[in-house]
């Protein structure tokens, strides 16, 4: 059906509230975004555009945090890049323009259900919206290479936070995969949420596999749209049946995907 | 004030297009303007059959630009007119089908295929970089693009778009290939063949390599090259390559252009091809344009 003017998207121009270092080149930005905080579920991303008019591209962001009372979206991002260094350097009361909410968030459990959340590194922000939102009995796994972020944050919503650190300069000195092998998980049913870099993703898919656990994970890739029209952002999906792949749009049909339809080996 | 453009006996009710591969099929920006005020979508390229695409990353940002090598990811002519046919006709716009192929055989089958369906125009895509079959290896000879041009020509029933590398010594010498082959009119540019290097990883950014050149950045030389092939060859020109503003697009009208199609800009702004449109308008309101034609080609 064609769209009436009213339900249109549109970039949105939004004002900074806050944006602070927390972790090494790593970066929490409160955006005032008004009504559009009702319509986030857990895993979506927002586009965020540079105000440098050579920087063409979104960056794509995944959402932390919302607060629907006072209609603000916070989102932590590492600087990777020209356009993330350009955001780092924004002040609070500063515009940005931006998108969304975008793509497909992760599937929540229905209530008193056990779930098991991994994070590592910049893959660790957007389970934080959905710890706070799951009931039942949730576990938080975190990786970090050093320097931890957003774990007293996962603490307001359960006391299962578990972290481990590369150096060992944080928690358990390790991987987080090494860390979860650490934990008896006698639970007969579990939904596994992660998200993180894609050799971590491959390595929880397996030990999920192994437990006979589903799992969910949320990829990334560089994209240029946002929005599914010009399929820049791939990823192999396979048809776990019959084996056969086709490329599917992270930004699209994505970003969380089934981690056992992922095929891995790019 | 006429902002109505004539292409091949098509009537157009503006000169913005969308650039093919940059659109999809209209639905996902669909949902960011009113897709009925554009003078055409120009859907991604359609071969016979469904072609899987290059792998990742296939998208790198440059200055003032970016880089893509998607590769021609398209679920194949049947799922196309399946799908996005009866979707691009809710709307009061002209549908534009850009056809790839592998072969002289298969762009030919995927003309007389689309010919037994309703749409406005095909445009023939010889000038993709990122395909190591058809695509651009047919678009670098003028012998190959007159003869492709002619063959698929034979096929079509719609009028016949021939779309153009600017990755040639000579674009004119490729535009008059296409004239000899019985093009209806010619669109160009095509993305430049490009390159970006990660050094910290000390690899392309790309997968692929290399990959097209679009955005801003490419515009002079858009511009140049559409200016040329109109002093040239006596077809209706599409001009494309960086457009992000009305004003842009006038100056691609002056340089000869009949019709414009926006791309890049969308990754930009959503919204850019209808602030084109608007662009267009308020130029010719402002400057008493009556109707393109007095603008187009003057320089």
């Amino acid at each position: 059906m064609c769209l009436t003017k009213e339900q249109w998207k549109n970039k949105k121009r939004v004002e900074i509230l806050k944006n602070i270092e927390i972790a090494q080149n790593v970066y929490k930005m409160d955006l005032q975004v008004g009504e559009m905080v009702k319509k986030i579920q857990p895993g979506q991303f927002i586009n965020l555009y540079c105000n440098q008019g050579q920087r063409l591209l979104p960056r794509p962001i995944s959402i932390c945090q919302v607060d629907e009372k006072r209609e603000i979206l916070t989102i932590v991002y590492g600087v990777v890049g020209k356009g993330t260094r350009e955001f780092a350097q924004y002040q609070s009361q500063d515009k940005v323009d931006i998108i969304g909410p975008l793509g497909n968030g992760y599937d929540e459990l229905k209530k008193e259900q056990h779930s098991i959340l991994i994070g590592g590194g910049l893959g660790v922000p957007p389970l934080v919206e959905l710890a706070k939102r799951l009931s039942g009995n949730v576990e938080v796994y975190l990786g970090f290479r050093s320097d931890p972020f957003l774990v007293d944050t996962f603490k307001q919503y359960t006391n299962q936070v578990y972290v481990a650190t590369d150096d060992g300069s944080y928690g358990y000195k390790g991987t987080v995969l090494d860390l979860l092998n650490q934990k008896k998980h006698v639970k007969e049913q579990a939904m596994i949420y992660s998200c993180g870099p894609k050799p971590m993703l491959k390595n929880i898919v397996k030990w999920a596999k192994e437990k006979q656990y589903p799992i969910q994970v949320s990829l990334e890739e560089r994209m240029a749209c946002g929005v599914g029209a010009c399929v820049g952002c791939v990823c192999k999906i396979q048809n776990v049946e019959t084996g056969e792949w086709e490329y599917r749009r992270v930004c699209k049909d994505g970003p969380v995907f089934n981690g056992r339809e992922v095929v891995w080996d790019e | 004030m006429n902002s109505k453009i004539t292409i091949a006996g098509v009537e157009f009710k503006n000169p913005v297009m969308t650039a093919s591969g940059t659109f999809g099929s209209g639905r996902e920006y669909g949902e960011y303007m009113d897709l009925n005020q554009l003078g055409a979508v120009v859907v991604k390229g359609v071969a016979i059959t469904p072609w899987k695409g290059n792998p990742a990353p296939r998208i790198a940002e440059t200055y003032g630009g970016m880089l893509n090598s998607v590769g021609l990811q398209n679920p194949g002519v049947e799922a196309f007119i399946e799908n996005d046919i009866p979707f691009l006709r809710q709307y009061d716009t002209k549908i534009i089908v850009n056809i790839a192929g592998r072969t002289i055989e298969e762009y030919c089958q995927v003309a007389e295929r689309l010919g037994e369906v309703d749409v406005d125009l095909l445009e023939l895509n010889i000038s993709c970089p990122n395909v190591k079959e058809g695509g651009v290896a047919f678009g670098t000879d003028p012998f190959m693009v007159e003869k492709v041009t002619k063959e698929v020509k034979k096929y079509s029933k719609q009028p016949l778009i021939v779309k153009l590398s600017p990755n040639v010594t000579d674009i004119t010498e490729m535009a008059r290939a296409a004239e000899s082959g019985g093009a209806d009119g010619l669109s160009l540019i095509n993305t430049l063949l490009g390159m970006a290097i990660d050094i910290y990883r000390r690899k392309p950014v790309l997968a692929m390599k290399v990959g097209g050149f679009s955005g801003p950045a490419i515009k002079p030389v858009a511009l140049r090259m559409v200016y040329q092939v109109n002093k040239a060859v006596n077809l209706p020109i599409i001009g494309m390559g960086g457009i992000m503003t009305g004003e842009d697009a006038i100056e691609f009208i002056m340089a000869g252009a009949t019709g414009v199609a926006v791309g890049t800009a969308h990754f930009n702004n959503p919204r850019a091809s209808l602030e084109v449109v608007e662009g267009i308008q308020k130029y010719m309101d402002t400057y008493g344009v009556k109707d393109l034609a007095e603008i187009r080609g003057i320089i």
